[in-house]
């Protein structure tokens, strides 16, 4: 979700904003930190709040990222297990509570965000499994009368050279009696050439409840005497409710309350059935508000000439008025992208037991310690009397990461009020209409060219909302820069001697928030798109320019030129078909690819293959890696082809899958990923491999009928 | 009125409007099925009605009696259906929340063709969403299931 500019003494800053200088406090970093909030079995073993030993030999990981199929209930576990010399088949994993061990190393708060899970617990998940192996070595030496220095672990086993073993559950015990070591120098990490699980392709731990139908989902957890709400939202974003009549409403079987919340008018109900046809019923006037003038076309003509004006300067290099003035050639190009919803599979829902001096929240979200506080205002009590309980998220891609926590705020509002149980849940319509979207963007970028077609000046405008401004990150906001706006754009990587990049930021009333890969989404497509424009105009190979201006980036030009050797750039396809290439740096992932596609008569675009290459370091799971690589590149094509959201009259134009579509299976390439090994520090994995997708496609569609693709989604009357 | 799910005779009092998906969810508190859409458009709430693949979301549970009713808790007792070893396998679940969906629809598939080609799995996949992009690896763990079933029988 979050910007890869996001820096820890931000987050401490919106921390301080929305606690009062709690999080300020909250922030325990170490590794070493007691395991204070999860529970210690009787007879077992926790060296610290990540870690729990059974007699059994069952070693539980507690996670305290949010698994939404990015695969971390299997990665971290390996960076534990690795350093604690598990048996890898007696490993498991637990979703942690809400605690301020548990908050992102780097950011301070408890989330799952900004591809950051492996990089920013790389050193502390392997410090905590070298920490048990310790106490467990020490056990057995205490046990056996002998040295800690002769004994080693391996496999689950303490071992003694002469022949000695004890698996760690029959010391867990007497391992719990010990003090872990004090001293973080004492804590040695393995070098990297001696991993034996890190680094292999490794099952992941959570496919078999998900191929049986045991894994359990926000959407699927009941508690006795629990009901369900659906809520009747404003049809228009700020609208409210003058009045309503819910006498037919209340008359559906099954349907036991209806009453006002801020979001609109709850139906309380038996089961999502009979809520559903009570909130049917409902009569609601509304009043729309200022919201209701709101429509895409409109924006779209004001954004398209803010773009022509100068807007703040979020990046100067050199002298780009002059260089501009000495171009022996330019060329203008301007880009659009629409709002997208985040679509995950599992509709938005959250189920609150709420009682006086408690609240229990079971939810798939990605922002704990933020919803646990905006619980906890909401329903009158102390943070520490709400407890969240993260369930499996049906999908999060930053939706399930929201600044105004909107969908626990709203189902407290509603238990608060229906004084049982209550799980609000979202329809696929409430999901698709209800916001927080990826803004809309538009681009202009100017480029010119010396006398040989190389570039020597860009210059690029951006147009849309700051998905900051208005919320508890307004603090990220700096001189009117909102960086995850600028993102991929102002970051550049080529080495142009001029360069400028402007950003315009309109307020507009439809809630706008992270949605994977965040501002790179948008500028990978313009930056990209355009470079290839740029190159045609110089009468440049769009790999060998790309590769000639990468010269000062050694990683971005090998990833480059893996993936053009991979797909055979430069050699020939079968006819019809073309290929384009693109990369983009996000998240500190490098990422390159190369689309081959076809386009037929009816200007209808079938993408055949994609090709990637990724460096993003020390890879922890290779198949993950390559999974989040072929998930982010589906992810990326139905952005390019497939979705968007308008508005008319400030309402929505889609509902359901039928008009907010989605990629299908027979819509989606072959997928070859390569990743280049590194020893280099992890970096990003879920979103980078999003950006390349839609200009590597606009740039093989370019090559395939010599039309250039400026507005996404790709639709076929552009190309027929 | 009386329901055959998974093999046993149940008893529900339901009205008989209700879509079958909020029977097995909420009544029966059978949520490996999942609830995507609620307009046959996702194939998450996929299950077989008489061993045909059918969208709960939009069948009223009255049109379910006296037929047998399958859900993804019923494929097998303990992993042991060929799709569900090849989707261990080939690790295709991200999310995870579609994969009932896939595999109920492609355990159809596969009792009707047993050597599905490519062509065959998208037309009788294609109806399926995965927001992941799971869709290579469904393809191959369904080829990787073909090739195991043909092995046994």
């Amino acid at each position: 979700m979050s910007s890869s500019n996001m820096k820890r003494r931000d987050f401490l800053r919106v921390g301080a904003a929305v606690g009062g200088g709690l999080l300020l406090s909250l922030y325990v970093p170490e590794w070493a930190a007691p395991a204070e909030a999860s529970a210690v079995p009787a007879s077992g073993f926790s060296p610290n709040a990540f870690i729990r030993i059974g007699t059994d030999d069952i070693v539980t990981v507690i996670v305290n990222k949010s698994e939404m199929g990015q695969g971390v209930y299997t990665s971290l576990p390996m960076l534990v297990a690795e350093e604690l010399e598990a048996d890898w088949s007696k490993v498991r994993y637990e979703s942690a509570p809400v605690a301020a061990v548990y908050n992102h190393s780097v950011y301070g708060i408890q989330m799952t965000g900004g591809s950051t899970s492996t990089a920013s617990e790389w050193e502390r998940f392997r410090k905590a499994g070298a920490t048990a192996r310790l106490m467990l070595i020490a056990a057995a030496a205490q046990k056996w009368k002998v040295e800690a220095g002769r004994l080693r672990a391996e496999n689950g086993f303490v071992i003694d050279g002469a022949g000695q073993r004890a698996s760690f559950g029959s010391l867990a015990e007497l391992a719990s009696g010990l003090t872990p070591p004090k001293d973080d120098a004492l804590v040695t990490l393995k070098d990297p050439k001696n991993f034996k699980l890190i680094g292999k392709p490794t099952r992941r731990l959570d496919t078999p409840a998900k191929v049986n139908g045991s894994a359990q989902f926000g959407l699927d957890v009941a508690v006795p005497g629990m009901m369900t709400a659906l809520i009747a939202r404003a049809p228009v974003f700020g609208g409210k409710v003058i009045s309503v009549n819910a006498e037919m409403a209340k008359a559906v079987p099954g349907v036991k309350d209806v009453f006002q919340v801020p979001s609109g008018v709850a139906v309380v109900a038996t089961g999502f059935w009979p809520a559903k046809l009570g909130r049917d019923k409902l009569d609601i006037k509304w009043d729309d508000g200022a919201g209701a003038t709101l429509s895409t076309k409109g924006m779209r003509e004001q954004f398209a000439a803010l773009a022509k004006t100068p807007g703040k300067v979020a990046r100067k290099v050199g002298d780009p008025v002059k260089a501009l003035a000495g171009a022996a050639k330019t060329i203008t190009a301007e880009f659009e992208v629409p709002y997208l919803a985040h679509a995950s599979m599992e509709p938005l829902n959250c189920l609150v037991d709420l009682r006086a001096d408690h609240c229990e929240i079971w939810t798939g979200t990605q922002f704990q310690t933020i919803d646990r506080l905006a619980a906890a205002s909401t329903a009158g009590l102390k943070p520490e009397q709400v407890e969240i309980h993260t369930t499996f998220l049906g999908g999060g891609f930053g939706r399930r990461a929201n600044p105004a926590s909107d969908f626990i705020v709203e189902a407290v509002q509603v238990a608060k009020a229906a004084k049982v149980p209550v799980k609000v849940v979202w329809t696929r319509e409430d999901d698709t209409r209800g916001g927080w979207y990826r803004p809309m963007w538009y681009d202009r970028l100017t480029g010119g060219l010396d006398a040989q077609g190389n570039p020597v000046v860009w210059n690029h405008t951006i147009v849309g909302q700051s998905i900051m401004e208005g919320t508890l990150f307004a603090a990220f906001i700096k001189d009117g820069i909102d960086d995850s706006s600028v993102e991929g754009a102002a970051d550049l990587l080529y080495g142009i001697p001029n360069l400028q990049v402007e950003l315009h930021t309109p307020k507009i009333s439809v809630p706008v928030q992270w949605w994977r890969s965040v501002g790179h989404s948008h500028n990978g497509f313009a930056v990209e798109a355009f470079f290839d424009e740029l190159a045609y105009a110089g009468g440049k190979d769009p790999y060998e320019l790309r590769r000639t201006l990468l010269a000062g980036q050694p990683r971005m030009r090998a990833v480059l030129e893996l993936v053009a050797q991979k797909a055979d750039w430069g050699k020939p396809l079968p006819k019809g078909r073309a290929r384009g290439i693109a990369t983009h740096f996000s998240f500190d992932s490098y990422v390159a690819q190369v689309a081959e596609v076809s386009v037929d008569k009816q200007g209808k675009v079938r993408v055949h293959r994609v090709v990637c290459a990724v460096d993003c370091g020390q890879v922890v799971n290779p198949d993950s890696v390559k999974a989040q690589m072929e998930g982010g590149i589906n992810f990326g094509l139905t952005a390019a082809l497939k979705s968007e959201i308008t508005l008319e009259q400030g309402r929505v134009q889609q509902r359901n899958f039928n008009d907010y579509q989605m990629l299908r299976m027979n819509e989606a390439p072959q997928i070859d990923v390569h990743i280049v090994p590194s020893t280099e520090k992890p970096t990003g994995v879920g979103e980078p491999s999003v950006p390349p997708v839609a200009p590597a496609v606009a740039n093989a569609i370019f090559a395939a009928t010599g039309k250039r693709i400026r507005k996404l989604p790709i639709r076929i009357v552009d190309l027929s | 009125m009386n329901l055959k799910v998974n093999g046993k005779q149940l008893t529900v009092d339901v009205d008989p409007a209700t879509p079958l998906l909020w029977v097995l969810r909420d009544t029966l508190a059978l949520t490996g099925t999942k609830y995507g859409c609620g307009m046959a458009q996702c194939g998450a709430c996929t299950v077989h009605l008489n061993g045909e693949a059918v969208r709960s979301c939009m069948k009223r549970v009255a049109d379910a009696v006296g037929k047998e009713i399958t859900t993804i808790e019923g494929l097998s007792p303990d992993l042991s259906h060929p799709l569900q070893k090849a989707w261990i396998e080939v690790d295709v679940p991200q999310c995870g929340y579609c994969q009932s969906g896939q595999i109920m629809t492609a355990a159809v598939l596969l009792a009707q063709n047993s050597k599905p080609s490519d062509t065959d799995i998208d037309t009788a996949m294609t109806g399926i969403i995965c927001r992941c992009g799971t869709y290579s690896r469904i393809r191959e763990a369904i080829h990787r299931a073909a090739d195991m079933k043909r092995s046994t029988t």
